[in-house]
């Protein structure tokens, strides 16, 4: 059984279909690319995956469980935890404060009004922030981070809550070819716990770290399956590659 | 710890010590009348840190902050009046229970629903709130309708009558004191870290895995809970209870309290009760028509170009997001 199964998704918005009867699957400890053209519905699908968009038809599992309708809170306990396009760390926090508001998120209220678990969680979030290369400013607020750190910080959160599946919208945007290549670094090593849905229009980087892809236009899946094949797909090519 | 990381956590431990000293010695210099109005602050300063919790730690717009206030007034009221019960510990977890009581019915209205509510669904709820149970008291005769429940008896602590003047001064900034250590370590706590993250994205904290209704709902009955501590010592400090300390009128003086000394502080809204009604009463002998008028423009020119309150003077912006849940020293400290 896939980890996720994405089936005849569709999603509209008044006139416009953003989705037409997208089917979607990422298997356990699977890098799993989602590329195509500016407004293909890449962002949109996994907008719908993570909740923060209801699909209009279609269904959702996550480990078999259906989520179509499942609020974000109710699909983060069930695994999922997502990476925004536009960076959404909480500014005014410190750097450490964001990471410690992450790996605290399964703990009842009780808990964290007593702060139970404020010692044995600081080890965990100072290893996070060491390998993210943040360890150097905890103090710092999130929001006076350089981009490029401020989208690592956000991925450190989203994989602080220790999903099983991490969607990630562009995590390389507005970076540096250095910070996009220590991003891929940093990524390669979490696919011994949890799979991951990455939507990026850098397709050199998306190569390096998918093992499969799907390729949307105009809302449709174009192709989907193992990287290498999918490049080869003559349709991908006119649809997509060849205007890269 | 770093020198600019001390330095930032400094100015409001100093602004806390410095009105704990001088809240203590007053009464050895205050003339009887002072004392009253000191002890006044006091009590209005928890219904102002009620409303601080709530907006300035959970972004939750409330202007029911007089209706939980009120209710615990009036419920205090009765039960010195009717049950002829003046004990202040009965008094105060009477109405600090009624206060909880009514916020969570008020939360389960607007707050608890199926939807995520907006700011301004739970501003108007609780306005109307506030509102519609003023409108009902005055109407409403087994609790005096518009006169109110006057001439309360004092409270008692065994056989010891609680008069107004300094006993009642000390009483109130010992229970003041303590709401007020409470809520520091609370929103200091990894609990008031989840307020700082819903106070700036709630949507984030939702796709973190935060269930944020709770959040707000839990905070919102706390809230309640200190307002109906404030209404109970209220209605014996000054003797009387009426349908104004019911309704939008006192809710949103709380707002200005707040907003005025500085939210999201804690001690800002502490100042912000006692400047404005310090402003109030000398306006008020020098101009005794026009005075609000004078209090108005003040109020909106610190609200339009001051939007951190006075205390944000000498609070600096990394003060006031907080810090949290961090034990001992990172290793950057260390090596710092």
């Amino acid at each position: 059984m896939s980890l996720l199964e994405c089936r005849s998704v569709c999603k509209t918005f008044g006139a416009l279909t953003a989705l037409d009867n997208a089917h979607l699957e990422v298997n356990h400890h699977e890098f799993h690319g989602l590329i195509g053209p500016n407004g293909s519905g890449k962002t949109t699908l996994l907008k719908c995956v993570a909740g923060a968009e209801i699909a209009t038809s279609g269904t959702i599992t996550l480990s078999g469980a259906d989520i179509t309708e499942q609020p974000p809170t109710e699909r983060a306990h069930a695994g999922l935890s997502m990476k925004f396009q536009i960076t959404a760390v909480l500014q005014q926090l410190s750097v450490y404060d964001n990471v410690l508001l992450a790996l605290q998120s399964r703990e009842s209220w009780m808990r964290l009004m007593l702060s139970r678990s404020r010692h044995t969680l600081h080890a965990r979030v100072m290893q996070t922030l060491e390998r993210f290369k943040l360890a150097d400013r905890p103090d710092e607020l999130a929001g006076y981070l350089s981009h490029g750190q401020q989208q690592w910080l956000e991925i450190a959160m989203a994989l602080a809550c220790e999903p099983t599946l991490l969607l990630l919208d562009e995590p390389t945007a507005g970076m540096s070819p250095q910070e996009r290549r220590a991003t891929g670094e940093l990524l390669a090593p979490i696919k011994q716990h949890c799979s991951l849905l990455i939507v990026e229009h850098d397709l050199n980087f998306i190569k390096e770290i998918c093992d499969t892809l799907t390729v949307l236009d105009q809302g449709q899946v174009v192709a989907s399956g193992r990287t290498r094949a999918v490049q080869e797909d003559a349709r991908v090519k006119e649809a997509y590659l060849s205007h890269v | 710890m770093s020198n600019t990381s001390a330095q930032a956590r400094l100015a409001i431990p100093i602004v806390e010590s410095v009105l704990l000293v001088a809240a203590v010695l007053l009464p050895l210099v205050l003339d009887e009348f002072w004392i009253l109005f000191t002890t006044r602050v006091f009590i209005l300063g928890l219904i102002a840190l009620s409303f601080d919790l709530v907006w300035g730690y959970a972004g939750i717009m409330s202007f029911g902050q007089a209706l939980f206030f009120g209710m615990a007034g009036y419920s205090a009221a009765l039960i010195a009046t009717k049950l002829e019960i003046t004990s202040v510990f009965v008094i105060v977890p009477a109405a600090a229970l009624v206060g909880l009581f009514v916020s969570f019915l008020m939360a389960a209205l607007v707050i608890l629903g199926k939807r995520q509510p907006s700011m301004v669904f739970i501003a108007l709820g609780t306005l109307t709130g506030s509102y519609v149970v003023e409108r009902l008291a005055r109407g409403w005769s087994y609790v005096g309708g518009q006169n109110g429940i006057p001439s309360l008896p004092r409270l008692t602590a065994g056989t010891f009558e609680i008069s107004e003047g300094p006993v009642f001064y000390y009483m109130a900034l010992a229970i003041l004191a303590l709401v007020y250590i409470a809520l520091r370590m609370l929103t200091r706590s990894q609990f008031g870290l989840v307020l700082a993250g819903l106070r700036q994205q709630e949507s984030r904290i939702a796709f973190l895995g935060y269930r944020t209704q709770n959040y707000k709902g839990i905070t919102f009955c706390l809230s309640g809970l200190i307002a109906g501590i404030a209404g109970g010592l209220y209605g014996f400090h000054e003797g009387y209870i009426g349908p104004g300390q019911l309704g939008p009128v006192l809710s949103t003086q709380v707002v200005l309290y707040t907003l005025f000394g500085g939210a999201g502080t804690l001690i800002g809204s502490i100042l912000g009760v006692g400047l404005i009604d310090l402003f109030s009463f000398y306006l008020s002998q020098l101009w005794d028509t026009g005075w609000p008028i004078v209090l108005g423009l003040l109020l909106l020119v610190v609200v339009m170009f001051r939007p951190t309150g006075l205390i944000g003077f000498v609070v600096s912006d990394r003060e006031r997001a907080g810090f949290f849940g961090r034990p001992g020293k990172t290793g950057s400290e260390r090596r710092s």
